[in-house]
């Protein structure tokens, strides 16, 4: 074990690589070494700078916060232990959203598209309207596995069909209208989430190479999400197709 | 109860989006009231993500006779009755139709094979109370009211703005706060928000501590900065230090309870300093110590027995885990597909991070500090049966008109210690009563926003403009990071587990040296985008405040109560099983009750806090008349 963290850092303002030593501690991780900087901003050769920036919250794996590349991986920086990194480290911020500084990006088009595919279930209100549907325990063991989506970019970060100009709106927001059209009141509106994932940039725009399910860090099967999706909306299309029903947005069914 | 939606255009401010912002947020928006929510984070990251265990509620699925009451007895006592009693009893009476709605919003909770919700067990309580979804409720709770708030964004009810920090609360002349002052953590620009109620969800100061469960972004710096600005914070001595958390560099990770409430088992190894492998040391060479000191609830102590006897096991005994700091806690007896269903988040994150897999191995876990019972104070108003009167504009009202608090900032509902799976509780209670009452602040307040001079805002903006120039200018020797590692150890030190008169005392003198050291800090960075030294510089002086009034309100406190445990200051143990037996015991807890049985009130000075110690209102009529507490 060297005495030593070497850890390479993409700057930006202006762009730049630094590299930055630190004393090794035992169960340090990505970002207690950045940590580490933080409190002696030094570069290797000596030279100030000032303590690169990050997204962290709960250093727990369950926020999603301090996704970045690191060793040229998509993962969570809090869970990338350095005694299981090879040296030197590189650190370099997610490249299919908008760099904000340094390691840190903006991900809103995640959180827009939640919005577009309606991922939530619409309650009538928060007033005591006792207990929700029944469901069995099976049900719940597979939306829960969904539900732990932390919204962290993995997912989109190694797809191919995902870049700052293509429209194709990610496993994450699709593995989400499973999950709602997967509740037994979150059912009643699966139509429109289904044709929010119609047009341009909808589940018919995955590639189908799968480097999102590698990637995701909470093992969600993302893949069967697409391929139940792209099911549910052919079918959607065909029902919208035949009834010309498109304006009223509820389900008829198929006998 | 029934709002007027008809909507004058009012607007109310949230700051934080963790489970209390976000259901305040709720509840003012379902009355078609228009919300800005303020966040460091996109609020979908808030730190209630952390919270593991589940969330309490009386529902009783399990033939043991539950009742709500029973939940505000055993949290009461928990808290060793520093809590006023009717919001506490309105929390509990709730918490049945709190956990309903929950699971209306589609949160995922473990199911009984007969479809309907399951419940687990938890400290301080005989009694299956806890809700759960796997071990990562917390984060499945947030998402749901997450998903509802997003929801209103896209009717255009609620604009959020993340990526925002909240500098201060704006006062007028009457002393009244009409809105905030925040900065865009991306582009530092520093702006100033009119509003007729501003409600403050920032969650607690774990940060002070340095490495705690906290999030990174639980610097507690808005409720700091609100303190200074005349917010009375209450209760600042309480800080729970959760028994089972893993020991790491950059946090300690917590170890929810409720591996003990699914059977795991705290021991050490009865030969001091074996060096075997946990899992190869036999049943009879292990010491089950809390279970045979306290048989009745054994590993379920609520928590600060618990972390106080792994605290003495260890420091005071030398009977820590191989000669360490830590002490098992062992769910190897469990089967394995149990252990993924019920508590599968934590099995994760103990294996992630330790590289162990806890299936196979007892966890290696060490107290850590994880929530503050104290926070912002807030008052209430009951009726004469000792219910909340509903809407009205009291209930979660800091002592600043217009100034509202829920959640963990808030001080209200946990008293001298917070039992497990009644924060995620509290936080949604608080949202649920706070919002409405804020509606109805603002309906009653002679001025409305509207009415807020451009002159005042400006002045507020502009005085933060400055304050901010000055630390770009920073240019001294001192680190402001090292400083507040150096705070946070200092605070562990002295403030969690065992607090002793001479070093608070001393540790009072190095918070103000530390203040010092802060005016010779230099920058570090000088960018206008996200410069987050510049923003740590600030939040920094105000989690020194916050632990300098904890301090203060610690020293001052001489009495051992929940969190709060002074060797000094600790009442003999009753000579009978049942204390109320032992007349000479019954006599020394009164005179320590009817002294001490009171809230402490911080008020920020310029020469420091000004601790003042007030009755609880809510004993001149109590709800329960409070009793020695013992859990043998």
């Amino acid at each position: 074990m060297t005495e030593k963290v070497v850890v390479r850092i993409e700057r930006s303002h202006p762009h730049r690589w630094e590299e930055f030593h630190v004393e090794r501690r035992p169960n340090a991780n990505v970002i207690s070494v950045l940590m580490q900087i933080q409190r002696n901003p030094l570069t290797a050769d000596g030279q100030r700078t000032s303590p690169p920036s990050w997204d962290a919250a709960c250093l727990e794996e369950v926020c999603g916060s301090c996704t970045m590349n690191v060793n040229g991986r998509v993962r969570q920086a809090c869970s990338a232990l350095i005694d299981h990194l090879e040296q030197p480290i590189t650190l370099s911020p997610m490249k299919k959203f908008p760099l904000v500084r340094d390691l840190a990006v903006d991900r809103q088009k995640m959180f827009d598209a939640l919005k577009r595919v309606r991922a939530w279930i619409p309650i009538d209100g928060t007033y005591d309207l006792g207990p929700g549907p029944r469901q069995a325990p099976e049900d719940q063991e597979i939306n829960y596995v969904l539900s732990t989506c932390m919204t962290c970019g993995c997912c989109l970060e190694v797809c191919p069909q995902v870049g700052e100009s293509a429209a194709f709106i990610g496993a994450a927001a699709i593995s989400q209208t499973r999950l709602f059209n997967n509740h037994p009141t979150g059912r009643m509106n699966a139509s429109e989430r289904l044709r929010a994932l119609m047009p341009e940039g909808g589940v018919a725009d995955c590639g189908k190479a799968a480097n999102c399910v590698q990637a995701c860090p909470k093992n969600i099967p993302l893949t069967s999400s697409i391929a139940e999706m792209a099911r549910q909306t052919t079918r959607q299309a065909l029902r919208d197709w035949f009834f010309h029903d498109e304006s009223k947005g509820s389900v008829i069914t198929v006998a | 109860m029934r709002y007027d939606a008809r909507a004058m255009p009012e607007r109310y401010i949230v700051v934080g989006g963790g489970l209390a912002g976000l259901m305040t947020v709720i509840k003012l928006a379902e009355a078609g009231k228009h919300v800005d929510v303020f966040s460091i984070v996109p609020v979908k990251r808030s730190h209630s993500v952390c919270a593991q265990g589940g969330i309490n509620g009386a529902v009783n699925t399990k033939g043991e006779g539950d009742h709500p009451d029973i939940h505000v007895k055993d949290t009461l006592k928990g808290g060793d009755f520093l809590a006023e009693q009717p919001p506490v009893r309105g929390m509990c009476h709730a918490a049945p139709q709190i956990i309903y709605l929950l699971d209306r919003m589609g949160v995922p909770f473990n199911r009984t094979s007969e479809g309907l919700l399951d419940f687990r067990r938890f400290g301080g309580t005989l009694h299956h109370r806890t809700a759960f979804a796997g071990a990562s409720t917390g984060q499945q709770l947030l998402y749901a009211l997450d998903e509802q708030v997003r929801r209103y964004e896209s009717e255009g009810l609620v604009r959020k703005f993340e990526y925002w920090e909240y500098l201060s609360f704006i006062k007028d002349e009457q002393g009244a706060c009409r809105g905030i002052a925040a900065i865009d953590l991306r582009t530092m620009q520093i702006e100033a928000f009119a509003a007729d109620a501003v409600c403050l969800a920032t969650g607690g100061p774990g940060i002070v501590y340095g490495r705690s469960t906290n999030s990174t972004i639980n610097t507690g710096s808005a409720n700091g900065r609100s303190y200074m600005d005349g917010a009375i914070y209450a209760n600042a001595e309480f800080v729970q230090v959760h028994p089972t958390a893993i020991p790491g560099e950059d946090k300690h990770r917590l170890m929810s309870e409720s591996a003990r409430g699914e059977g795991g088992r705290v021991w050490v190894p009865k030969q001091k300093g074996d060096k075997r492998l946990g899992r190869e040391i036999p049943e009879n060479e292990r010491w089950y110590f809390l279970e045979e000191k306290y048989p009745k609830y054994g590993n379920l102590v609520p928590r600060d027995v618990g972390s106080r006897e792994i605290f003495s096991v260890v420091k005071d005994l030398g009977m820590g885990v191989g000669g360490e700091d830590v002490v098992y806690l062992d769910v190897t007896h469990i089967p394995a597909a149990t252990l993924d269903r019920k508590l599968g988040g934590i099995m994760e994150i103990y294996e992630k991070f330790q590289g162990v897999d806890p299936r196979k191995n007892p966890m290696k876990i060490f107290p850590a500090v994880h929530y503050s019972m104290g926070g912002l104070w807030v008052d209430y108003e009951a009726d004469g049966k000792n219910d909340l009167v509903p809407g009205s504009p009291r209930q979660q009202s800091t002592n600043i008109p217009g100034l509202y608090a829920t959640g963990e900032c808030d001080y209200a509902y946990h008293g001298a210690n917070r039992l497990g799976a009644n924060s995620l509780l509290s936080c949604i209670y608080a949202g649920m009563i706070g919002g409405p009452a804020m509606i109805s602040h603002a309906r009653n307040a002679a001025p409305k926003k509207g009415d807020v001079p451009a002159s005042l805002l400006q002045g507020a903006k502009g005085q933060w403009a400055e304050r901010f120039d000055k630390i770009y200018k920073m240019e001294g020797p001192e680190n402001p990071y090292l400083i507040g590692q150096q705070m946070g150890e200092l605070m562990v030190k002295v403030s969690t587990v065992v607090k002793k008169n001479p070093e608070l005392d001393d540790a009072v003198v190095k918070i103000q040296e530390m203040k010092e050291r802060w005016k010779k800090c230099s920058v570090l960075d000088t960018g206008r985008t996200l410069n987050q030294s510049a923003t740590y510089l600030n939040q920094l002086w105000n989690m020194l405040e916050i632990a300098h009034l904890n301090l203060v309100a610690s020293r001052l406190r001489d009495e051992s109560r929940g969190s709060h445990y002074k060797p000094e200051f600790v009442l003999p143990k009753p000579k009978t099983s049942r204390p109320q037996d032992d007349k000479e015991f019954m006599a020394a807890w009164k005179a320590r009750n009817d002294k001490w049985l009171k809230n402490s009130m911080g008020k920020w000075t310029s020469q420091g806090p000004s601790v003042l110690f007030q009755d609880l209102q809510s004993l001149k009529n109590p709800i329960l008349a409070p009793e020695p507490r013992h859990y043998d």
